[in-house]
């Protein structure tokens, strides 16, 4: 059949239909669309994850279980605020905060958390609590194989939340004197206050029947004064004033 | 309405008194002005810098918290004015300079007012970039306030508080500029009983508590209102729990009642919910121990114990309650004896009452009371027989408020000024007892000296009060009633503990019935016995007889319902010989108390108050619901559930089975239409002191026991902080009667009385009357009560221990 077009045309031409009705064969018809799948997957490589011999990396930012870091020394970062509890939506976290003493410091501060508990039956791991987290205590890991046979084992503790302790440091708890000497600024910045670390141990009612004034402050074994470097943030002199000073 | 400014805050028109602060009349529009130092119950003073305002024709911006409104002026708040709202953020800027950003560390935190404020009205940024302020921290000022100084914005509510409200000048501004500070006085322990008030008035986390340290956040407590259950004040208070544990109370604003305030007692005392001597399931005794039992078998054990009394014949089974129960309670408690046990022998107190008085008690319920308006407002108050700061201690902030505010005048009728010594403008000194008669001067018929400038004083002012609380002798009730109606005043009963007057209202004393009727009236008993049936012949005994006759074997079955007579009876042999020779012996209470621990046969847990509901009357007669805060240990039940469950043991039903049922009952029958007339005495007792004729050749001093506020009571264990702050336990001496047994202050001093003796610290004033020591009553570690003889009768000889000589240890 002659049209009157160069051989080259006529043949660019049938491709052309004959693209468009495999084209219209595979999206506009049943069949050629239930077809389309196979085919497509023919051509694509092996996608089967051999789970859970080679577990396959999550994305960077993937919202796994918590954890509850450290400082470099080893004392917690947590200190026991509550804030992560207050932004949970699910209600799922429970903190009971305490006292650091002069013997027993769990973090900087006077606040530490006694018990972190995190109900992962309730928790949706929907991050709210790490943006809440002042500290950077809590942040989540990658870690989502923690599913449990028991109800009451997917009621994670603190012991089981904290992180390792990191080369070089001790676990908690540590002594005031110990952290002193380190002398670091946990918090680190002059706008921001770093951590008194005076323990938060004011005398116990049991021997301080009737509190002075100026009295109290830790109890315990504080470092002598001049074992350290004075710290400059400090205004007001010592709590009890000289003796014969005139107030 | 002359005195009336109109002007405009923000545009809106608004009149309001003259003298009223530009930031009270904007609340009444709605609009809050951020403030820090104002608190609507303390002066203004200013402090804080906060509440700036722009008023029209001003060249500066203004505080609003101290400037009155002015005619026709127009206010502009930081709504609509750029200045005012420039002016905030720059203040609170500033103050945040100085402001750690601990918060997350603070208790205040999720509460705290500069927090909400900052969000607020602050800037995004602060422009501060250097090292703030550091003080060590936190100081203790008493055992149960912290401060941390670096957080104080010197805003002076709490110093301002102890000064104004309180009368504790423990607490003040000291230094300047930058290293301004709030301290304490340095040798000066700080000593108020109302310290809890400035945790919460603290608009920052500068004053914080050592109980609720740490210990949750505001969005982690359930927060139930109550009504504080250990004085007849009746504060209304929020009780705040976490995971069914009081984590801490605070007062609830109520202006009629404790305005914004309450006592630290009743802030931090309570601690024996969770006591380690709450009894918490069900006891019977077995030789020396107490061994759990079933409610089956306790039932069973009573309905075999009360039966077999009751078959022996009438008058072997008596009630004795102390005044801890809930108006529920004491109603079921009064129909139970009355209807069930068949007996009048039931008794609400813990003294041995003057004669007569059940007739005063009868004409006191139904008629109206003085109120803590009336003392706000009155310009001369008498106060009977009563330490109010000891023993109501909000009243006691009422009468400084009316004193301080008001000039009113103060006048104490008794045998000692107490801790009214600041506040008292005259002391009508009588001996313990005789208050009637002291009273009974003051009409200014035939007085001299001081009775007559305050019978003038009573004549001039238009509405006094007359305040009689429970140490008043015979008759001075009645006295009281008749002095307040010759001087159109008012007067009320002021008990000292809160169930006291619901007891009253309920009828628990022989002879007296719910609603203020009486036993020996026919028509109140013929009202009542349409309702309970049949009632007993004959107005029973009170505590004295009760004991007494218990004590010589005429009585088989003792129900306690929370009392513990060891400790509160006025005489302790007595007593113990009581309780001893009772067959068995019941007891409904709260915690191990020595009568559970010593005598105790068949021992019934309760609930306590936070945990059920129920209605409190207050010392005006004010009667407050209260609700369930959190839930009590598995086995308690609430005093009425047990009567009603032992009625049923023995074959009676009291009517009721549940709260709304019994609240119905007691407001259908518990209610009298009018009050009985008060009873007409002979005019002065006459015989105070016949019979004791040979005792004014002896050495012996009369003894006023009263009790301090913080005591060892059964509801304040497990509190040290709170305890830590008790006052000391001191016996009270007017220096003459010392120098007779050459004691100076401080020694300590052996107190012999009848049965007994103690020792305690010396302490001289002239405000005791000579022939009269003060003691307190349950501060020791026995009782005031074993001085005592068997009718209760406290009379003592000094002797002062050589300091070398072994102290015995007092608390």
């Amino acid at each position: 059949m002659d049209i009157g077009l160069p051989p080259a045309v006529v043949t660019a031409l049938t491709f052309v239909i004959l693209g468009l009705l495999v084209w219209v064969l595979l999206t506009r018809t049943v069949l050629g669309r239930g077809f389309s799948v196979p085919l497509r997957n023919m051509l694509r490589g092996n996608e089967t994850a051999q789970y859970p011999e080679k577990p396959r990396p999550v994305a960077p930012r993937f919202h796994g279980r918590h954890q509850l870091n450290r400082y470099a020394d080893g004392l917690e970062k947590c200190i026991g605020c509550e804030l992560c509890a207050w932004a949970c939506p699910a209600d799922a976290i429970y903190v009971q905060g305490a006292d650091n003493t002069v013997e027993a410091r769990y973090s900087p501060g006077e606040r530490y958390a006694e018990d972190y508990q995190i109900n992962y039956n309730r928790c949706i791991l929907c991050g709210l609590c790490i943006e809440a987290c002042p500290t950077r205590a809590l942040t989540m890991t990658h870690d989502y194989e923690f599913s449990a046979d028991q109800r009451s084992k997917l009621v994670w503790t603190k012991e089981q939340l904290l992180a390792e302790v990191p080369p070089g440091g001790e676990d908690t708890p540590h002594t005031d004197r110990e952290v002193r000497q380190r002398g670091l600024n946990y918090y680190g910045g002059l706008a921001v206050t770093p951590p008194t670390l005076h323990g938060g141990r004011y005398k116990p009612a049991a021997t301080a029947p009737a509190a002075k004034a100026g009295d109290i402050v830790p109890t315990g074994q504080l470092p002598e004064p001049d074992e350290l470097p004075p710290d400059p943030a400090t205004v007001g002199g010592p709590t009890r004033p000289e003796p014969g000073r005139d107030r | 309405m002359s005195d009336d400014v109109t002007f405009t805050i923000d545009g809106q028109e608004i009149t309001a008194p003259k003298g009223t602060l530009i930031i009270r009349a904007a609340e009444q529009l709605g609009i809050i002005v951020p403030r820090f130092c104002d608190h609507p119950l303390l002066d203004p003073v200013g402090a804080c810098r906060q509440c700036m305002v722009e008023i029209e024709g001003m060249p500066k911006p203004m505080m609003a918290c101290t400037t009155t409104v002015m005619p026709d002026k127009a206010v502009k708040t930081h709504l609509t004015s750029e200045l005012a709202r420039k002016g905030q953020e720059g203040t609170l800027e500033f103050l945040l300079v100085n402001h750690p950003l601990d918060c997350p560390m603070c208790d205040k935190g999720g509460e705290c007012p500069l927090q909400d404020q900052a969000l607020a009205h602050g800037s995004n940024a602060s422009r501060f970039i250097d090292q703030k302020r550091r003080y060590d921290k936190p100081v203790a000022v008493s055992s149960q306030i912290l401060l941390d100084r670096e957080r104080c914005v010197l805003c002076a509510r709490c110093t301002r508080f102890s000064d104004q409200i309180s009368g504790d000048p423990f607490i003040e501004l000291f230094e300047r500029g930058a290293l301004e500070q709030v301290a304490i006085y340095e040798d000066e322990p700080y000593e108020s009983y109302f310290s809890g008030n400035v945790i919460q008035i603290c608009p920052v986390g500068a004053l914080t508590s050592t109980s609720y340290r740490f210990k949750s956040r505001p969005f982690d407590v359930v927060t139930t209102p109550s009504v504080c259950d250990h004085c007849s004040a009746g504060c209304t208070l929020t009780v705040q729990s976490r995971r069914g544990e009081i984590q801490r109370q605070l007062a609830r604003t109520n202006m009629a009642v404790n305005e914004a305030w309450n006592c630290d007692k009743g802030r931090f005392g309570f601690g024996h919910v969770t006591a380690a001597n709450r009894i918490t399931e069900p006891k019977v005794r077995d030789g020396d121990d107490l061994v759990t039992a079933t409610w089956t078998e306790v039932l069973r054990r009573m309905r075999a114990a009360i039966g077999a009394a009751t078959e022996a014949g009438p008058g072997r089974v008596a009630v004795l309650t102390g005044s801890r129960l809930a108006d529920e309670d004491a109603y079921a408690t009064s129909k139970y004896a009355r209807t069930v046990l068949a007996t009048d022998d039931i008794d609400h107190r813990t003294r041995f009452a003057p004669a007569g008085e059940r007739e005063e008690l009868a004409a006191v319920v139904g008629r109206d009371s003085a109120t803590y308006a009336d003392v706000e407002r009155a310009e001369v108050i008498v106060v009977v027989g009563l330490d109010p700061e000891e023993e109501v201690p909000i009243l006691h902030l009422r009468l400084r408020k009316a004193w301080r505010n008001r000039k009113a005048r103060i006048v104490v009728v008794g045998p000692h000024l107490g801790t009214l010594a600041d506040l008292a403008w005259r002391h009508v000194a009588t001996e313990p007892g005789a208050e009637a008669a002291g009273l009974e001067a003051l009409d200014g018929r035939d007085a001299d000296g001081v009775a007559a400038e305050v019978a003038e004083a009573l004549r001039e002012a238009t509405a006094p009060v007359v305040l009689v609380g429970e140490r008043a002798g015979a008759g001075a009730l009645t006295t009281a009633a008749s002095l307040a109606e010759t001087t159109a005043g008012s007067f009320a009963y002021v008990p000292r503990r809160a169930g006291t007057r619901g007891a009253i209202d309920a009828g628990l004393a022989a002879g007296l019935l719910p609603g203020g009727r009486r036993l020996d009236d026919a028509d109140d008993r013929a009202a009542l016995e349409e309702h309970w049936g049949e009632l007993p012949a004959e107005p029973g005994r009170d505590l004295h007889a009760i004991l007494t006759d218990a004590a010589a074997g005429k009585i088989d079955v003792l129900h306690l319902i929370g009392v513990d007579p060891v400790r509160d009876a006025p005489s302790t042999d007595l007593a113990r010989a009581a309780l001893a020779k009772v067959t068995t012996v019941i007891v409904q209470d709260l915690a191990r108390t020595d009568t559970v621990q010593g005598f105790a046969d068949i021992v019934l847990p309760v609930a306590a108050r936070q945990e059920r509901a129920g209605t409190a009357t207050n010392w005006e007669g004010r009667r407050q619901r209260f609700s369930r805060a959190i839930d009590g240990p598995d086995l308690v039940q609430e005093d009425w559930e047990i009567l009603v469950q032992v009625a049923a043991i023995l074959g009676k039903d009291l009517g009721f089975s549940d709260l709304e049922a019994l609240r119905a009952e007691v407001e259908r029958v518990g209610r009298r239409d009018a009050a009985h007339p008060f009873p007409s005495f002979p005019s002065v007792p006459s015989d105070e002191t016949d019979g004791d004729a040979d005792d004014q050749d002896d050495d012996r001093l009369t003894v006023v026991a009263r009790p301090l506020l913080l005591d060892h009571g059964t509801m304040l264990t497990n509190v040290p902080d709170l305890m830590a702050t008790a006052r000391p336990a001191t016996v009270v001496i007017n220096p003459t009667d010392a120098d007779r047994h050459d004691i100076g202050a401080g020694d300590q001093v052996e107190l012999t009385g009848a049965n007994g003796t103690l020792t305690l610290p010396a302490q001289l004033a002239t405000d005791v009357v000579p022939g009269t020591v003060l003691i307190p009553t349950n501060s020791t570690d026995e009782p005031s009560g074993v001085l005592a003889d068997r009718d209760g009768d406290l009379r003592v000889t000094l002797s002062k221990v050589a300091a070398d000589a072994p102290v015995e240890e007092v608390a």
